[in-house]
């Protein structure tokens, strides 16, 4: 068996286990996230409370385990709306490459590069109110541009080989070849993208419901945990640090992954470095 | 060399019409009026629609597309529903907070990430390659807000050496107002750091591996002079495109950024506007800063023809 990298030790752990608290939190967590006990807030990390608890005696470590779920459900949806429109974008756009076609795709894809990602969230949010589905949608918009330039760049090498000449022999159409020969390909590009991207939708969720655009009261999220935590930094330090100790060992944990999935899927790349 | 230079300032010149189109149409179908939201609950339907004519809301809406480019070519942004002053008077105010954060943001990440993308490049699978390419994949994870919170923490509760936040004003002397700005660039500055001393290390071992590296070396240079003579300045190139690009994100970073240092700056005002409605701040200060990373895209790239010969004559 070969060896596999430690980044992809190391990153499929740590994504495991955030997956798994998420899981976890849907049929158990340690104290109800929405019940609030007074008599028992503001009290620092240690039995009972791993974490402490906040200023209405919520169980932070409750908290951060059902703010993962948030988290996924956000960063699965976004990256799903880039994948489903960018790449079907990006491999049309191969198909009919230096067509006005690919030009008018391309440059619609520069449009949105052009525009600092965050500003055009907040104007999404800002136009449709605050919330988690129009957060999903302003993620998942600045996903469309790179998963169809991703897939130009990886697709139009392969229309020039020779079993996409073949295919063209036997007669399929630009769309079939597609679907059946370049598509699958990708797979190793695409699902090494996706998880980079799943990293900068986690982060750009937080940044999102931290200024208040995100997940609304009474979903929990780590941006908002960290939004609350601001004005109690000095008497309770601790909410304000475990949830972004979540937030970096998540995007830590899927940016190692991507990188230990790369270098597994791509041997040139071993070898060079 | 004119021809490449007119193409690149056409296609950004469209893409600022279409993004002015984009965020126009955008604020257009805010559920809403500002009109309404000014006078209140209470005014009289006349006087909401005076205040409606005053503020040009009556006509259509290709008039008033018109008419707001047509101003802000003239530096006419406008007046803010909610402050009653120009637009340009409010953004010419908060622009010394944000363009002095930005760009103290951008020098404080090319001044970390430069030496270190060297370093780690230099000596290429060492320990010190290993741990400042562990330090950029922390970096890059840390959310910015939350860095500023732990340095909020660290500098003003733990250690009292600044105030956590706000703005003395540059009145006060240029020594306070840079020093108010300090956290937050660094605070800014840290994750870009992180990812352009990945470009950096990275475009700087794909020059080591080029041929005339290997001529240098054959010349009798060391391999510390070819790095430094014919290595880095060819592994800049990219690494410039990437500066270019985190203008935009800092940016944009800095609109959360001085929500965490209560530094009144242009991202607070677009907050602002946005909370109270006041869609003609949120529409100006979003084109301007487009503009801001359009014409920066503009001269990175004017920046590489004049570097890189090879570019200016192949279509880009």
């Amino acid at each position: 068996m070969r060896r596999l990298p430690l980044a992809l030790w190391v990153g499929g752990a740590l994504t495991l286990l955030f997956f798994g608290l998420a899981a976890l939190s849907v049929v158990w967590t340690p104290f109800d996230v929405t019940k609030l006990i007074v008599s028992s807030r503001l009290k620092p990390p240690g039995a009972p409370y791993l974490f402490g608890t906040d200023h209405f005696g919520r169980d932070v470590f409750s908290m951060v385990m059902v703010g993962a779920r948030t988290s996924i459900m956000v960063a699965v949806v976004a990256v799903a709306i880039g994948m489903t429109v960018g790449v079907p974008l990006g491999l049309w756009a191969a198909a009919r490459r230096g067509g006005w076609l690919d030009e008018a795709i391309m440059r619609l894809n520069d449009l949105i590069f052009a525009f600092p990602s965050l500003l055009l969230a907040i104007l999404i949010t800002a136009t449709f109110g605050p919330g988690a589905v129009n957060a999903i949608i302003a993620i998942g918009i600045f996903n469309i541009p790179v998963f169809a330039r991703l897939t130009r760049a990886g697709a139009l090498p392969l229309w020039t080989r020779d079993f996409v000449l073949a295919a063209r022999v036997s007669g399929k159409g630009a769309g079939r070849i597609s679907a059946e020969h370049i598509l699958p390909n990708l797979s190793s590009l695409l699902i090494v993208q996706g998880t980079i991207q799943f990293s900068l939708a986690i982060l750009a969720e937080a940044g999102l419901s931290y200024v208040g655009l995100g997940a609304q009261p009474p979903i929990p999220s780590w941006g908002r945990m960290l939004n609350e935590a601001q004005t109690m930094i000095y008497v309770a330090p601790w909410f304000a640090i475990f949830p972004g100790i979540a937030i970096v060992l998540t995007v830590l944990g899927l940016n190692l992954l991507g990188d230990g999935l790369r270098d597994l899927t791509d041997p040139k790349l071993r070898r060079a470095r | 060399m004119t021809l490449y230079l007119l193409r690149r300032a056409m296609v950004l010149a469209l893409t600022m019409v279409a993004a002015t189109i984009a965020i126009f149409v955008m604020l257009e179908v805010v559920p809403g009026d500002p009109a309404v939201s000014m006078m209140g609950v209470n005014a009289t339907e006349d006087a909401v629609q005076a205040l409606r004519v005053e503020l040009g809301l009556t006509a259509d809406p290709l008039t008033r597309y018109v008419d707001w480019i047509w101003g802000m070519l003239h530096g006419d942004f406008g007046i803010s529903y909610t402050y009653r002053t120009p637009v340009s008077e409010l953004i010419g105010e908060r622009i010394w907070i944000s363009l002095p954060l930005t760009l103290m943001a951008l020098a404080l990440s090319t001044l970390i990430a430069i030496p270190a993308g060297v370093l780690a490049a230099s000596r290429r699978g060492t320990g010190t390659d290993m741990s400042v390419m562990g330090a950029t994949q922390v970096g890059v994870a840390v959310p910015n807000f939350w860095f500023a919170m732990l340095l909020v923490l660290l500098f003003s509760t733990v250690l009292r050496w600044t105030s956590a936040g706000g703005f003395p004003g540059w009145d006060a002397g240029v020594g306070p107002a840079l020093g108010a700005l300090a956290l937050p660039s660094i605070a800014l500055a840290l994750p870009q750091a992180a990812i352009l001393t990945r470009v950096m290390r990275s475009a700087l071992l794909d020059t080591l591996n080029e041929d005339y590296i290997r001529t240098a070396r054959a010349k009798g240079l060391s391999e510390r002079q070819a790095l430094w003579r014919h290595g880095f300045r060819n592994a800049l190139i990219p690494v410039l495109t990437i500066i270019g690009m985190q203008f935009s994100f800092l940016l944009a970073g800095a609109i959360i950024i001085e929500n965490v240092f209560f530094l009144p700056g242009l991202g607070r005002l677009v907050f602002q506007g946005i909370v109270q409605r006041d869609l003609i701040v949120v529409k100006s200060v979003v084109v301007l800063l487009v503009f801001a990373v359009v014409v920066v895209t503009l001269a990175v790239d004017l920046a590489y023809a004049a570097v890189d010969p090879r570019l200016r004559e192949g279509r880009s």
